[in-house]
């Protein structure tokens, strides 16, 4: 229990300490545009597939539990709304968590093995502003937009089954999901990924700056990076649907 | 004369594990200064806490006339401008090119093209040719690396240069290389050194004086030549590399 406390006190001390440099300067712009580039753009494959075959479940499911109560017509409706709430963000923090905050983890694991974070310092060079605040910059700046990528092509994954396996027309079945989609349901879905984003680069920045010595200590700072970073998304995930819908 | 640098009565404990227990150094400004000592001794530590990378539990560390242990902030940033530090590894950083390693630290100050100019001409100085910089740390050898990292400490012309077992791992004529490159820019420069180091070879050509650490305090300290003549045990023990004596060994 005491463990616990004190690594929440350091996690929540460290997240201060990057959040303070994000905004002062110097900035390393050519880091953020790397490390976005990283984070998004190669995350791109593994969350547009998860968010394609997501989406083609979805359609399936709703279908054949809705025709138990007569209810297929609402296919195109609940697979929008259950991607851009909740699987989209989800899913693909997820997805992401187990690629970016492992690599990064790792990554800052080995500089701190290596002593290249050390090496950071003699060079005048605060590895907060360097590594870690350009990290976390990107992922809140990126995820957003990766989920609304994976939103998008989460809604096609269902419109594909819905109009080629489950023989819906494909004018009302995109009638059907724009019209029953609210603005609040895609801004929810990307405050969420921009909170996901944070978690993620946050975790693997934490348990990489943290690593112990050696390879061991370099792997146990990538498994750790991983578990927390995705208890934590499922855990921020059911504080932020509160927030947003318990009215 | 004030010493460039002064640990005064250095503490620090790792847990149960006093590494360093009271260490006393001055370094004088130009001087080239090596310390000795076996695995553990705790010469990385004193280092790291000049540096500021590791906090003394107790002591003062000088740097000209600033508390290094103290320093924050802009004071912290001054200070640091005046190292250059060759790290046991290289601690080359894996996703730059070498001569973005190099040029490190002059990037914030100049142009790109201006920044790679230098750093080629800091590589041609550690005997590294201009096809080299566009080549990631992972592509050279260790010998290779020790230079660039040698080239990275140098670049900034800085004012003091710790050198952190610039030998190990390289082999004799690797190693005599290395010595004589430190040694050259040492003097052609006129910066403070300080060296630490098990490598005996090593010793006799970077160093002016020598500082044996020993049980976390600095046992013997005297000019590299009294080092055969001085009569310490330790030194003694430790110069002719023998099991027997006050050092004891693990077996």
């Amino acid at each position: 229990m005491l463990s616990l406390c004190r690594a929440t006190g350091a996690l929540v001390l460290f997240a201060a300490q990057a959040i303070l440099h994000i905004f002062t300067p110097p900035y390393y712009g050519r880091e953020i545009l790397r490390q976005m580039l990283r984070i998004g753009y190669f995350s791109l494959p593994v969350v547009g597939l998860t968010a394609l075959f997501t989406g083609a479940v979805l359609a399936l499911q709703i279908y054949i539990g809705g025709s138990r109560f007569n209810a297929e017509g609402v296919v195109a409706s609940i697979v929008a709304i259950g991607i851009v709430r909740e699987l989209g963000p989800v899913l693909g923090g997820l997805m992401v968590a187990g690629r970016v905050s492992a690599s990064i983890a790792a990554e800052l694991g080995t500089m701190r093995v290596t002593e290249q974070i050390d090496a950071l310092t003699t060079l005048s060079t605060n590895p907060f502003k360097y590594l870690v605040a350009p990290r976390i910059l990107a992922g809140v700046l990126t995820m957003p937009i990766l989920v609304a990528v994976a939103d998008t092509i989460g809604i096609m994954g269902g419109f594909l089954v819905g109009v080629n396996r489950l023989n819906f027309n494909a004018s009302t079945y995109i009638a059907n999901t724009v019209d029953f989609l609210q603005a609040g349901d895609i801004i929810s879905g990307l405050i969420k990924a921009a909170v996901f984003g944070f978690i993620i680069t946050l975790l693997g920045c934490y348990h990489g700056y943290n690593s112990g010595r050696g390879a061991q200590g370099v792997g146990t700072a990538t498994t750790n990076a991983v578990v927390s970073a995705s208890v934590l998304i499922l855990a921020a995930n059911y504080i932020l649907t509160e927030m947003f819908f318990s009215a | 004369m004030k010493p460039k640098i002064e640990l005064r009565d250095v503490h620090k404990s790792f847990g149960a594990k006093h590494v360093l227990r009271g260490v006393n150094l001055s370094v004088q400004k130009s001087e080239s200064m090596v310390i000795i000592g076996g695995s553990g001794t705790g010469k990385s530590i004193t280092i790291k806490s000049i540096l500021g990378l590791v906090r003394p539990d107790k002591g003062e560390v000088w740097v000209d006339d600033i508390r290094a242990d103290k320093a924050r902030g802009k004071q912290r940033d001054a200070l640091l401008n005046k190292f250059g530090m060759l790290f046991q590894g290289g601690a080359l950083f894996d996703s730059l090119k070498v001569w973005e390693n190099v040029a490190f630290r002059m990037r914030r100050r100049m142009s790109a093209n201006d920044a790679r100019d230098m750093a080629i001409e800091k590589l041609r100085r550690v005997g590294l040719g201009p096809d080299n910089a566009d080549l990631f740390p992972a592509e050279l050898s260790g010998g290779m690396q020790k230079r660039v990292g040698l080239a990275r400490a140098i670049a900034d012309d800085p004012e003091i240069i710790f050198f952190d077992e610039p030998t190990t791992g390289l082999d004799p004529i690797m190693s005599d290389v290395i010595n004589d490159l430190i040694r050259e820019v040492v003097v052609e420069m006129g910066a403070t050194a300080l060296t630490i180091t098990h490598d005996m070879t090593s010793v006799r050509k970077i160093a002016d004086k020598v500082a044996m650490l020993h049980n976390g305090v600095i046992q013997w300290t005297g000019p590299v030549g009294d080092l055969d003549t001085c009569g310490d045990p330790y030194i003694d023990q430790f110069i002719h590399g023998r099991a027997e004596g006050p050092i004891e060994a693990l077996r």
